[in-house]
């Protein structure tokens, strides 16, 4: 065991045996006609009280690896060699039956999604008391008293109130606590979290994670913490395994794995993830001498009406400008308004109150023909490359798309340009006459952009782009926005909830907080001093940076 | 005895090794493209087939005529001759069926080809429009879906007259109200999905996005379930034919067969047995091709 790391307990002679000891696992799923192995001769052991991170891209196998352990692969996977054991005992080959008895007590699962991990038409109380029950824990009234102290003890505020709610109640971050409740009830020797706090917004991830973090030390509980952030990794673990194509690239202590990676693959990963990687230098001073102003916000408020007469204030006096050349970002988290502002400024929503000027055009007053020819200044990226894109056409007709409602050109000029703007966006000619759903994330989103390049806006909103996509394509995106921008004299409106991404690619910022501008300016002055205690927090949550690290 | 438990083994135990050669290995490829096709389906298919086939070109499948009898041939019982027997006119009962097929399946066309073009319209437009002509389109469709629909059928039969295609489109309009209401849906959540947004922020008018985002990808569960109503159609058309509500005759159409055979029921149990067996298959084989259908796209 290290004694670098701070937070973990002292070693002790079991520290020996590890918990969890994976040794050369191998699992396949069963494809059209045969089996297809996508988890390859993975070892790996958790040591009590230890936590160790699985990190990889989507399709890694590392969701697999983690569903291995506790015997829920997916109805088509199987486990075809390798042993998994835990406290000792070989538990690969054992049935669902079997390993019933050991699920909740002795290794236990905090899931991915807090929305769909919880029955929504039972109380809460009742789902944590239901892994009690199973492992007859004691009597009822035993049980409701141990629900009660659980549900506080993952910091739950009035957890009596809680224990009688239903998860729609609850906010993602209430509903994943109670997760952890349910993983903790029965202080197993080793919870599997996986992925566990994607899907929340960076604060409250810093909580929940801090929460794990804190019951792993008072219960003496290993964690194997699935996750394809390494900031979040570097943060949290002792041990970093990396995973790719099913394979271990590299295993090792984090100081270690982080400060001389051995792989080129944990190499890549390191300079394209946004938090780890070394701030991009990007000459921004020639696009900032410009003193145009492509977009000007002046005090935009957008209510809307919930049920009836209420209002509900989304955007309270929110505004801004963005110099002709410049990236602005829009940063917040769930419920701030950001895609509220994104979506009145390229003229989805009609404002309550306030001016948009883009490019001297006054956004909020346009409606019918006059609103249809302002769209050629102004386009929009989706966040989800996979819904913004009709299933039914080819990438040729998706692109060749906006050229088709404005003046009509022949259609050899029109192929012409749809190919040089895919050209642009680094897509082969080979995708044309492909449909989207046999493109991945990354060159989906590629086609996305060469369909709102293509008609040659002058201001393109980011909504999230790069959001949903791995690291590495993350990166990639990145650099060709990049690239654009400087080639295009592009205006990018980013609006983002990684403060990590803001930070490498912005000259501007605005920080929002319900539906409040608190922050403002350009990314230097925000970043080193900011004003609020909102970015401060938001700041402070940006995961990697626990570690001090440089490389 | 012995002897020979013990060769049968060694002979099982160097199976595993012959069935890694090539050629097993391209058997177990065959077995395992056998084992996709579904009996069922393809039975279905060759229902749908020879029917197909009938009412395109009847008199390559029999000599005899569909309508006229005859003489001194009244009532035989199936033979040779009359593989299906003949009935009180002394008309070829399988010929009437062959016959039947084209009347009976261009009848479900039309109807189902009404239920789509109109239900599908209204659907499209009460999904796009919204606010109040959604309302009234709607409520309109809950008025009809409100009504029995061989009620509804026989109505309309007797308002545009008797006939084999007003029957066809007192049944189509019946199933309006479900292709309107399925249309209505499906474009509902198609128009608010982000590459119909995207289509308008790139410029797209209101009718171009239509035809070339909503509509198309709104079609694909409407035609599944037109495949289903096919079969549906079938039966409905038969039970107008049945009740006199369908093409006169001599014209023979399976609805009308089984009327007309129900008055021989206790001598020639055939003449109303044999042409419900053929419904029941051809409605039985529509079901099972339109859920194939259904699957393909889930």
């Amino acid at each position: 065991m290290s004694t670098a790391i701070d937070f973990r307990p002292p070693s002790s002679s079991r520290a020996d045996m590890p918990v969890l000891d994976i040794s050369k696992l191998a699992v396949a799923y069963r494809g059209k006609d045969e089996f297809q192995r996508v988890v390859h001769n993975v070892s790996l052991q958790v040591k009590p009280g230890e936590v160790v991170a699985l990190v990889g891209e989507s399709g890694s196998g590392k969701t697999t690896t983690a569903q291995a352990v506790i015997g829920l692969l997916a109805e088509n996977g199987r486990l075809e060699s390798g042993a998994i054991r835990l406290n000792g005992t070989d538990i690969a080959g054992w049935s669902q039956k079997r390993l019933d008895a050991i699920r909740g007590s002795k290794i236990s699962l905090i899931p991915q999604d807090p929305t769909s991990s919880l029955n929504p038409v039972r109380t809460v109380g009742a789902q944590v008391a239901e892994v009690l029950e199973v492992h007859r824990y004691g009597s009822r009234r035993e049980i409701e008293a141990r629900v009660i102290e659980l549900l506080g003890r993952v910091g739950l505020p009035e957890p009596e109130l809680r224990a009688r709610q239903y998860p729609h109640e609850l906010s993602g971050g209430m509903r994943q606590r109670v997760l952890i409740a349910i993983a903790i009830a029965l202080k197993p020797s080793l919870i599997i979290a996986d992925e566990p706090t994607s899907a929340l917004d960076v604060t409250v991830q810093k909580r929940i994670l801090d929460l794990i973090d804190e019951l792993r030390h008072e219960y003496g509980t290993a964690v194997l913490l699935v996750t394809h952030d390494l900031g979040v990794a570097a943060d949290r673990a002792s041990h970093i395994v990396v995973l790719k194509g099913g394979r271990i690239q590299e295993q090792g202590r984090t100081e270690e794995v982080l400060a001389n990676p051995r792989s080129d693959y944990t190499r890549q990963l390191l300079s394209d993830a946004p938090s780890l990687g070394k701030v991009r230098h990007v000459s921004r001073a020639a696009s900032l001498r410009s003193e145009e102003n492509a977009i000007e916000v002046e005090n935009l408020v957008q209510d809307f009406s919930v049920r009836g007469r209420e209002t509900f204030r989304a955007l309270d006096g929110v505004s801004f400008i963005v110099r002709r050349g410049s990236t602005h970002a829009i940063v917040g988290e769930s419920g701030s308004g950001k895609t509220t502002t994104a979506r009145s400024i390229v003229g989805f929503n009609k404002p309550t109150g306030g001016r948009i000027l883009v490019d001297g055009t006054d956004v909020t007053g346009l409606r019918g023909e006059a609103l249809r020819q302002f769209r050629r200044k102004i386009q929009l990226v989706y966040q989800n490359p996979f819904a913004s894109l009709d299933p039914l056409q080819t990438i040729f007709q998706i692109v060749e798309e906006p050229l088709l409602n404005f003046d009509p050109i022949p259609r050899e000029d029109r192929a012409r340009k749809v190919q040089a703007i895919l050209d642009r966006v680094g897509l082969p000619p080979s995708v044309l006459t492909r449909k989207a759903r046999a493109l991945s994330g990354g060159q989906r989103q590629r086609v996305a952009i060469a369909r709102a390049l293509v008609l040659d806006p002058q201001v393109l909103v980011l909504d999230e782009a790069v959001s949903a996509l791995d690291v590495t394509v993350q990166a990639q995106i990145l650099d060709l926005l990049d690239e654009l921008q400087k080639a295009m004299n592009l205006t990018y409106l980013f609006i983002s909830h990684d403060l990590a991404v803001v930070r490498q690619i912005s000259d501007t910022v605005s920080v929002l907080h319900n539906g409040r501008q608190v922050d403002s300016g350009s990314i230097e002055d925000v970043f080193s001093c900011p004003t609020s205690d909102y970015t401060r927090e938001l700041l402070g949550a940006i995961p990697g940076q626990r570690r001090p690290f440089h490389h | 005895m012995t002897s020979l438990n013990s060769t049968g083994r060694s002979l099982l135990q160097d199976d595993p090794g012959v069935l890694e050669g090539p050629t097993s290995l391209f058997a177990s490829r065959w077995i395992a493209a056998l084992k996709n096709v579904q009996p069922g389906l393809v039975l279905s298919w060759s229902v749908i087939g020879v029917a197909t086939l009938w009412a395109l070109a009847p008199q390559a499948f029999t000599s005899y005529s569909g309508t006229v009898g005859i003489a001194r041939q009244q009532l035989r019982a199936p033979s040779a001759e009359h593989w299906l027997g003949t009935d009180a006119l002394g008309r070829d009962l399988l010929a009437r069926i062959i016959y039947g097929a084209s009347n009976s399946l261009s009848g479900a066309f039309v109807a189902v080809g009404v239920g789509l073009a109109v239900g599908t319209a209204l659907g499209l437009i009460a999904g796009t429009a919204r606010g109040r002509t959604d309302a009234v389109i709607m409520r309109g469709v809950d008025v009809l879906l409100s009504i029995p629909q061989l009620f509804l059928s026989l109505s309309i039969v007797i308002l545009l007259g008797f006939g084999n295609v007003t029957a066809a489109i007192a049944v189509g309009v019946t199933s309006i109200a479900r292709f309107a209401r399925l249309a209505r849906s499906e474009v509902v959540r198609v128009r608010v999905s982000d590459y119909v947004e995207a289509a308008y922020g790139s410029g797209g008018t209101f009718t171009r996005v239509l035809l070339r985002h909503i509509l198309p990808n709104s079609l694909t569960s409407v035609t599944a379930l037109a495949a289903l109503q096919f079969g549906w159609a079938i039966l409905a058309i038969s039970t107008l034919g049945f009740l006199g509500y369908g093409a006169p005759p001599p014209t023979p159409e399976w609805g009308l067969l089984i009327a007309e055979g129900r008055n021989y029921i206790a001598r020639a149990w055939w003449l109303t047995t044999v042409p419900g067996i053929v419904v029941i298959l051809v409605v039985l084989s529509a079901n099972r091709i339109s859920r194939s259908f259904g699957k393909v796209k889930a």
